[in-house]
């Protein structure tokens, strides 16, 4: 489970807006526990070429959210991440590309209007995705 | 003493460390102290074979180790090496049910998964969803591309299933659109289909074009055939072209980044009327199956940046001999559209420049010269036995179609040695199918002295509409 802030939420779906037709790519930084809490995002820059389909982070951005979460005294809780004119479910390609113990939040983006927001993480045992419930907070 | 820095994800199998000191010397012995020390983490920095996994990157003090020397990289006393996932995803590429289904493109190395992404991945324009338009929407969707978009405002007539093969007859008198929509559905439910029901004109044509990659062009007419050229150059797309006649057909692809255009092959417009469309002149039902199929082709090549395309060739096909040829075609240096030095900057009247609005008046100015009956009058005169003589100009296959008994068939085009078959003295009334060439048969027996002769308005077509139901129609 993990919650996340009314406000963190239309961030989200406003940075999948901001990058349609391509994925928009940020941090989740918070506390962790159950459920954990998403308490800041970080937008990070997608260094994809092929961009409407496909997100990457920089090894250099990686180090830099780990660095801003240990200096806040938070810890990096995952990455989200939009689908344009795709349904917010995680793909094969995000499967693989996935680690247990991350979070990972997928924005759904419809013809430039971002849409459901879904969480998922990587099971350890199976190696597939569960989908978490997300708690919407009140700010 | 070297610290290694663990990302969060790797966290939990080192018992929650976010570091762990080591005293390797390199980074391939750090490592494998690390991993000696929490067997757990091995898994997920090494693959079965032990080499390190793709997705794990190691950096000593934020350098790359992949460009100091890899896992032999020296660490000395104080350096930290931060141990980098790759973070990467996106959204699916084809579902279980999109493998199944192209599965015959997937198979064959020249499409292959990239290539069948890059199709679900293209965006192609379909001007007009008649013979052409219909071969070609229905292998572009079936064979998997991601958005089309057409260009029609017509409804669908009897006249268009000879051909049209993205109708039924139970599509009959609906819109175009709305019945070629669901035809795609049906047949791959993963294309986004884009109607426009409208007219294209120089007021929409680019805001449409620049939504896609490649534009398809399916019209019979002139005014758009040039439309869709100087849009296509004006916005940078590849225009895969065919057009038909009776029996043969044409195709090439005018892309002028890479080759020449429309213009620079046609640069002016035939004069109005000397080419007849297939509504005039018909055309084989299966010729724009054969054409539409190239135009499905080429489309696909494009996408898939694959083989040698149409560009700078004319394909002449001949159904009749079952013959194709190619012409080759060069870009011409004035074209004053795609030109070094064009005078075509932007999009002009195209109903004008092939002369229509002046064809109408020239049509209403001699019309009005012309003597007419109409086939209420008609039919009265021939109820009543008047005496007078009935001339169907029409060529001599349409007559087999349908025919008024009496008539005398002179076809138009052999009036001038038939003159000797009708008399000044008679009453005569001339008609054809609309009375367009009845109205020019007139004319021409009027100037060689023939006075007492009307032209049957609306030709044997509106007889059949108003007067004798029974009477078919083409």
């Amino acid at each position: 489970m993990i919650s996340v802030a009314k406000d963190l939420l239309e961030e989200i779906r406003a940075h999948g807006r901001d990058t349609y037709p391509e994925e928009c790519v940020g941090a989740l930084l918070g506390r962790k526990g159950d459920p954990a809490q998403v308490v800041e995002l970080e937008r990070i820059e997608n260094i994809r070429t092929e961009r409407a389909r496909r997100y990457e982070i920089s090894p250099q951005d990686y180090l830099r959210v780990e660095r801003l979460a240990s200096e806040k005294s938070l810890a990096l809780l995952g990455f989200y991440h939009s689908h344009p004119d795709h349904p917010a479910a995680p793909s094969a390609y995000d499967r693989e590309h996935a680690f247990p113990f991350f979070h990972y939040v997928v924005c759904a983006v419809a013809a430039g209007q971002p849409g459901d927001v879904t969480a998922w993480t990587l099971s350890e045992e199976t190696g597939e995705f569960e989908r978490e419930p997300i708690l919407e907070e009140e700010t | 003493m070297a610290r290694i820095l663990l990302p969060t994800p790797l966290r939990p199998y080192a018992d929650g460390a976010a570091s762990v000191d080591v005293g390797g010397a390199t980074v391939a012995a750090a490592l494998d102290e690390l991993v000696t020390r929490h067997p757990q983490l091995r898994k997920h920095l090494y693959d079965d074979a032990g080499k390190v996994r793709s997705f794990v990157n190691f950096y000593k003090n934020d350098e790359d180790v992949r460009y100091l020397e890899r896992e032999g990289t020296a660490l000395a006393e104080g350096d930290s090496l931060s141990i980098v996932p790759s973070i990467a995803g996106g959204a699916e590429d084809l579902s279980n049910e999109e493998i199944r289904r192209y599965s015959r493109h997937l198979i064959m190395p020249e499409v292959g998964i990239d290539g069948q992404k890059k199709l679900k991945g293209a965006r192609v324009l379909a001007i007009g969803a008649g013979g052409l338009g219909s071969p070609l929407a229905v292998y572009l969707a079936a064979a998997g591309i991601g958005t089309i978009g057409i260009v029609d405002f017509d409804v669908v007539d009897d006249s268009n299933l000879q051909r049209q093969i993205l109708y039924g007859a139970s599509d009959v008198g609906r819109p175009k659109l709305q019945a070629a929509t669901e035809r795609i559905r049906d047949i791959n439910p993963n294309v986004e289909v884009i109607p426009y029901e409208t007219r294209l004109d120089s007021s929409n044509a680019l805001e449409i074009f620049r939504e896609y990659d490649v534009v398809a062009d399916g019209t019979d007419n002139f005014p758009t055939r040039y439309l869709v050229n100087d849009a296509c150059v004006l916005t940078g797309k590849p225009n895969v072209y065919a057009s038909i006649f009776r029996f043969e057909g044409q195709a090439s692809v005018f892309w002028a980044e890479k080759g020449p255009c429309y213009r620079c092959l046609y640069t002016e417009p035939p004069p109005p009327g000397l080419v007849p469309s297939c509504a005039e002149g018909g055309v084989l039902g299966i010729l724009p199956g054969l054409l539409g199929v190239i135009q499905a082709t080429e489309t696909i090549k494009l996408v898939l940046g694959s083989g040698d395309s149409l560009v700078g060739r004319l394909l002449l096909v001949d159904a009749l001999s079952m013959r194709f040829r190619e012409l080759k075609l060069r870009k011409n240096p004035n074209c004053v559209v795609c030109g070094p030095n064009p005078t075509v900057t932007r999009l002009i009247d195209y109903e004008q420049f092939c002369g229509i609005p002046q064809e109408a008046a020239i049509a209403a100015a001699s019309a009005s010269g012309i003597p007419e009956i109409s086939v209420q009058d008609f039919k009265a005169m021939r109820d009543r036995g008047d005496d007078f003589v009935l001339v169907d100009v029409r060529e001599p296959h349409e007559f087999a179609i349908c025919a008024f008994p009496e008539s005398v068939k002179i076809p138009l085009g052999t009036l001038p040695q038939n003159l000797n078959r009708l008399s000044t003295a008679d009453e005569i009334v001339v008609h054809c199918k609309m009375g367009g060439r009845s109205a020019k048969a007139v004319q021409f027996l009027r100037d060689a002295g023939f006075r007492k002769v009307r032209n049957l308005a609306g030709g044997i077509d509106r007889w059949a509409q108003q007067i004798d139901p029974k009477m078919p129609r083409y």
